[in-house]
């Protein structure tokens, strides 16, 4: 047998939201840290304190370039980790903010990067209340890191959870997939790809919370940043023990993205979004939760993509081909995209 | 298109039908696989039709000693090493690219003509451009060596691993090997060579050879094709893919490839020594030849212990039937060289038709 290589050091494709990441936490990440919060390993921690229901969790962004098409990392470490606590049930209302800061990094830069954090809180309505700042020696780090921790409080009288998701819910998608990683990779200078594809960096807490707020069949929702719609219906049917069945005809994708992603060899289904949410949702409540997001900006594009179904051996993803045929949707490994978020 | 879908789908199932008998279509390009396995054609065709995943995948089908020789000019201070993204994983002797403790001398290019710039741009090295792919990557390769020769760029050079499809379906069917009743012929490499390169296969073996697009709609007409074909009892060459091949395929391209190089015996993976199936620089162009600059040749692989590349290769098994698919051979750390590549049909099962084998 070939000499393996890898097993003793960490990849790239540890980080990339696929299986390699999975075992990574289930093996030495979690092993360690046992608590019941850790252990549901949703996007949010729930926690009861002091009488509040609160959401609480904690994303570091590395994305390269720092600044791409519909945003930059700045606006990137404020949507996604306001995402997180969003699509949890929570209403977003602290965040933190910590820099790691690689020597020589140019100011201007970062007053650019701070004035797009700043804007954007602003906008979503949630403060920065504290932070960290450290710098590393040059080659210690590229150029600049961020950190955002956030906390939410949980909106009353909901409670998500793949417990609630049951046979026959619907899957929901507010809008087109794949735009964030493929506008990424395009820009990265050494693909040299031009195009015309923008990222779908968004802040989704606003079209959850209405969502929340005038329908009651929501059982569950995600993000599905990296590792994409892929690795979120994987996660949902190990999670439900039950599979998931979607349709490719039902899932909007961008032309554009499509193509870029034909041509590179990527699946679209595996490509990170940073304004999208997964939602299952009941099926008597599928028409009223579709309409909502159509009629935000955030959701014109929303769809149904397909059911949660029975299981015979083991829960499996599936999509119907625009052709009729059958194939499986693996979770993807995660070494597709590397700093994409 | 739905409907030509159907239509043929509805063909395909009578000529099986009236067949009544297993028939197994060979496709022998990677871009053929990963469309079969992405659309679900497998699981709209009849029971008794089987499609196998021939030697159609460039970077599964180069042999170790290729990579090994890879490997030893990447140790070199005086060498850049140019080569398409898909080459970095694919396993020699002592790990890979990917695994090298200094990166600093490999570089990713998408074109060749990336590669010679790199020359360009870096006059105090050389620029080795790993040159693999089938007939289709073969032109731009013999392009680029022009240019240099011409430019008198003598910083760059090739290690050429360009293979040739017909001699290795050739082999495949000349091996104890009846089990391959038809071949859906590659779209890409057909534009270049035309269809009618396939004519000996017909003749000289008496199996259906279709040359289809990538669609699945093209795919699915190409196998309708072949199964009417054989449901009639016949053996015979067509093209329908008439938009983009011809008989004759791209004078042009083939003229330059001619010019540059010339058939030699050569390694596959998985398939061993095929006689005239891969392409060497002619002597005029020798001082472009890596192998020749640098004193250094293309062992034969040793055989990988366990692996059945070879026989998925062949068709005469799927990759779920190897004892290593999925368990210790996986596309994060591949041991055959089809888990390798995206195109790779082993690649291709765990990513897109596993079901229970993992773990």
């Amino acid at each position: 047998m070939m000499k393996k290589t890898g097993n003793d050091r960490i990849l790239l494709a540890h980080g990339g939201g696929g299986q390699l990441m999975d075992d990574l936490i289930r093996q030495h990440i979690l092993p360690g840290l046992k608590n019941d919060a850790l252990a549901e390993l949703g996007d949010s921690a729930r926690l009861d304190v002091a009488g509040s229901s609160l959401c609480f969790t904690t994303d570091s962004y590395v994305v390269k370039p720092l600044f791409f098409n519909g945003g930059d990392i700045g606006k990137l470490a404020v949507c996604g980790t306001v995402n997180d606590l969003a699509v949890a049930g929570s209403e977003p209302v602290a965040l933190s903010l910590s820099l790691i800061i690689e020597d020589g990094f140019e100011i201007e830069l970062l007053d650019k990067i701070l004035a797009s954090v700043g804007q954007t809180a602003r906008q979503i309505g949630v403060d920065i209340v504290t932070g960290d700042t450290k710098t590393v020696e040059s080659g210690a780090a590229d150029r600049i890191f961020i950190n955002t921790a956030g906390i939410g409080i949980r909106l009353a009288g909901v409670d998500l959870g793949f417990e609630k998701i049951a046979i026959g819910d619907k899957i929901m998608i507010n809008g087109m997939i794949g735009d964030h990683g493929m506008t990424i990779i395009s820009q990265r200078e050494e693909m040299k790809f031009q195009s015309q594809l923008k990222s779908d960096c968004a802040s989704l807490a606003g079209l959850i919370r209405e969502l929340l707020e005038n329908t009651s069949g929501i059982k569950f929702m995600r993000d599905p940043t990296r590792g994409g719609l892929a690795a979120t219906l994987n996660e949902i049917a190990r999670s439900t023990a039950l599979s998931v069945e979607i349709r490719e005809t039902d899932i909007p994708v961008r032309p554009a993205v499509q193509v870029a992603a034909d041509m590179l060899g990527f699946d679209v289904l595996t490509i990170a979004n940073e304004g999208k949410f997964v939602a299952i949702v009941s099926p008597e409540s599928a028409d009223d939760c579709l309409s909502i997001c159509r009629n935000n900006k955030l959701g014109k594009k929303a769809n149904i993509i397909g059911e949660v179904v029975g299981t015979l051996d083991v829960p499996l993803v599936e999509i119907e081909t625009r052709i009729g045929g059958k194939r499986i949707v693996q979770m993807p490994y995660g070494r597709e995209l590397p700093r994409i978020c | 298109m739905l409907d030509r879908i159907n239509k043929a789908q509805r063909d395909i199932d009578a000529a099986c039908e009236t067949l009544g008998r297993q028939i197994n279509i060979m496709e022998v390009c990677g871009t053929h696989t990963v469309s079969i396995f992405r659309n679900g054609i497998r699981s709209i065709l009849p029971k008794n039709l089987k499609l196998l995943s021939g030697p159609g995948c460039p970077v599964c089908v180069t042999d170790q000693g290729y990579i090994d020789a890879v490997l030893r000019l990447a140790d070199r201070d005086d060498c850049i090493i140019a080569t398409y993204g898909d080459m970095i994983r694919v396993p020699g002797k002592d790990g890979s690219l990917e695994t090298k403790q200094s990166k600093a001398n490999i570089r990713i290019v998408l074109s060749s003509e990336d590669a010679l710039q790199l020359a360009k741009d870096n006059p105090g090295k050389t620029v080795v451009f790993v040159a693999v792919g089938f007939e289709t990557t073969a032109p731009a390769t013999a392009v680029v060596v022009k240019e240099a020769a011409d430019g008198a760029i003598d910083n760059f050079c090739i290690l050429s691993g360009h293979k040739l499809v017909v001699p290795a379906m050739r082999a495949l069917l000349s091996e104890k090997n009846d089990n391959i009743n038809a071949f859906l012929c590659p779209g890409h490499v057909s534009a270049i060579i035309g269809y009618g390169a396939f004519a000996e296969i017909v003749e000289d073996f008496g199996r259906p050879c279709v040359v289809a697009g990538f669609e699945p709609v093209q795919i699915i007409e190409g196998l309708c094709e072949i199964c009417s074909q054989l449901s009639a009892g016949k053996a015979e060459l067509k093209s329908i893919y008439s938009a983009v091949v011809t008989e004759k395929g791209n004078i042009a391209a083939q003229q330059i490839v001619n010019e540059c190089f010339e058939p030699a015996d050569g390694y596959w993976r998985g398939l061993g020594e095929i006689k005239k199936s891969t392409l060497k620089l002619k002597d005029k162009y020798g001082r472009f030849d890596a192998f020749r600059r640098f004193g250094i040749s293309e062992e034969p692989s040793e055989e990988i212990k366990g692996c059945r590349c070879g026989e998925v290769l062949c068709g005469l098994i799927e990759p779920t039937e190897c004892g290593l698919f999925g368990r210790d051979c996986t596309p994060q750390e591949p041991v055959g060289p089809c888990m390798v590549s995206s195109e790779g049909a082993c690649a291709a099962w765990y990513k897109y038709g596993r079901k229970k084998r993992n773990k």
